[in-house]
């Protein structure tokens, strides 16, 4: 589990995340939502220690996270797993070259139990035959399971994924959200996704919290979402007209 | 701007920090070193072979049409451009063509692995990022240049050479005695040694200014040629500063 208390997180003068507190549980996924430029980024970031936070709290289960020092900090970070953005591969390196680096930097493995360990987990993300590949030859969704299965190669506690849909065409997008939650459920870990597709959140949507200007403005699974009755929400869930019409039947 | 100027350096200084520690695996440093040689030393013979061989013609023809006392002996010519060659060209000169190709390449490798957040990939598995990238760069140029340094007085020497040999400005008998007449070594040391403080240079820099890089890819290019535009600075004013250490 991890727990934010009253985060918050500026930049200069410019207030981004304004007193955020929230749980997000282990073997489910937990949802971030909101619009561009809400916060997601810096929430997750924070969360993870990339960005340094203003003030408040972040606990990973009974570690108290904030206030560890840098090389604390590392230790924790062997059992973070992070999908970011733009997948983020390097591209000095293959696929394979891609899952192995963080078992070669971290574990005792050889070079064979390591390569052994990279192959299982992009078999895990269904990417074959694509071992030497570089990541420009390879399509967005293959970019972003190749992502995931480096993130999880070290069999990481917690799993972050800053918007794991940003450029797929919408199957796509639900095939990596699903794989997402089968391995969230599998593995145990506990899960955050940043997220401003709809889609994702009717589908994997346990545990949403909804960001709105730096604040945390709702909060609930993707059941009661479509019942909520917040303005702000109900702007930002039901934008198009599809979600509109959608919204009138099921509440109906 | 002084004071930005010396955030700037305590910044350069800060990630210097994170840059000179141990790496976290030996095996993989050493084949990045070697990989790193290859990628910046090796594809640069080429370049640094061509201009010094076309500088060096040049070196021998200026000073030869420019030598107009009739009281000194002709060999003096061979032996100006041979010490130009070796005090100042093969090191500060070479240094600044491989500011711009060398430097232009790493601000801009690093810089795209910033903004595409390959770096804060790195920093989230718990490696260290400026370490990882950043010392095996700065240590394969300062193995590597000092070999280009001495090639490039060579091949300088040898382009003089041949233009005294197919021009005729001089006799190449006197050439020749020009270029062995009244050699101190210690002129092969000054250059090299500049060279190793160079190469420092021309590797930190352009890092430094790609691992802070933010924005687009637009701002990684300018990035990449702010930090070309200081090397060069820096060279020039550590040619000064060597130059005064070591031979006056
Ligand atoms: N390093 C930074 N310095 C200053 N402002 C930032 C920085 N990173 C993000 N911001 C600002 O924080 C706000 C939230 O950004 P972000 O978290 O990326 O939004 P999103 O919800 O789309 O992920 C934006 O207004 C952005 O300009
Ligand atoms: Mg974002």
């Amino acid at each position: 589990m991890i727990e934010v208390k009253n985060l918050c997180k500026s930049f200069g003068e410019k207030a981004v995340l304004d007193n955020i507190s929230a749980k997000f549980l282990k073997g489910q996924t937990n949802l971030i939502i909101g619009q561009s430029g809400s916060g997601k980024t810096v929430l997750l970031k924070s969360i993870v220690g990339l960005l340094d936070i203003t003030s408040g709290e972040i606990w990973y289960d009974t570690l108290r996270f904030d206030q560890l020092n840098f090389k604390e900090k590392k230790a924790v970070r062997r059992q973070i797993g992070m999908l970011f953005q733009g997948s983020a591969l390097f591209d000095f390196a293959t696929v394979e070259q891609n899952v192995m680096f963080p078992l070669e930097m971290f574990s005792e493995m050889n070079e064979a139990e390591c390569r052994e360990r990279a192959n299982f987990c992009l078999k895990r993300v269904n990417i074959l035959n694509s071992n030497d590949l570089f990541p420009s030859e390879i399509s967005g969704g293959m970019q972003k399971r190749v992502a995931i299965a480096r993130a999880i190669a070290l069999n990481p506690k917690y799993l972050f994924c800053d918007e794991p849909n940003s450029g797929l065409d919408p199957r796509t997008s639900i095939l990596i959200d699903n794989l997402i939650q089968e391995i969230t459920e599998e593995y145990q870990m506990t899960t955050i996704i940043n997220t401003h597709d709809m889609n994702s959140v009717m589908e994997i949507g346990s545990n949403i919290i909804f960001i709105y200007e730096g604040q945390k403005w709702w909060e609930g699974n993707k059941d009661e979402i479509i019942h909520a009755d917040n303005k702000e929400l109900n702007d930002f869930v039901f934008a198009s007209q599809m979600a509109r019409t959608l919204k009138k039947y099921v509440t109906k | 701007m002084i004071r930005r100027a010396l955030d700037l350096i305590g910044q350069y200084f800060i990630l210097m920090r994170k840059v000179f520690v141990k790496p976290d695996k030996m095996k993989i440093f050493l084949k990045q070193v070697w990989s790193e040689m290859e990628k910046l030393g090796l594809t640069s013979i080429a370049i640094v072979a061509i201009i010094s061989f076309f500088m060096g013609a040049v070196i021998t023809l200026q000073t030869a049409l420019n030598f107009t006392n009739p009281l000194l002996p002709k060999y003096y010519i061979g032996l100006v451009a041979r010490d130009s060659i070796l005090l100042e060209f093969s090191s500060t000169m070479v240094a600044l063509i491989l500011a711009g190709k060398v430097g232009s390449n790493i601000a801009s490798e690093i810089g795209s692995m910033r903004i595409t957040e390959q770096i804060d990939a790195m920093e989230i598995m718990g490696v260290n990022s400026a370490n990882y990238l950043i010392l095996p760069k700065v240590i394969a140029s300062v193995l590597f240049n000092p070999f280009l340094t001495i090639l490039s007085m060579f091949i300088g020497i040898f382009g003089g050479g041949f233009i005294v040999a197919v021009t005729q400005v001089i006799r190449p008998a006197d050439f020749i005695q020009g270029i062995q007449i009244f050699f101190i070594p210690f002129y092969v040391t000054y250059g090299i040694v500049k060279m190793v403080v160079f190469s420092f240079i021309i590797t930190t820099i352009p890092a430094f200014y790609g691992y802070y890089a933010r924005g687009g890819s637009l701002d990684v290019g300018r990035s990449s040629t702010n930090s070309i535009v200081a090397s060069s600075i820096f060279i020039l004013l550590f040619n000064l500063i060597l130059t005064q250490l070591m031979l006056i």
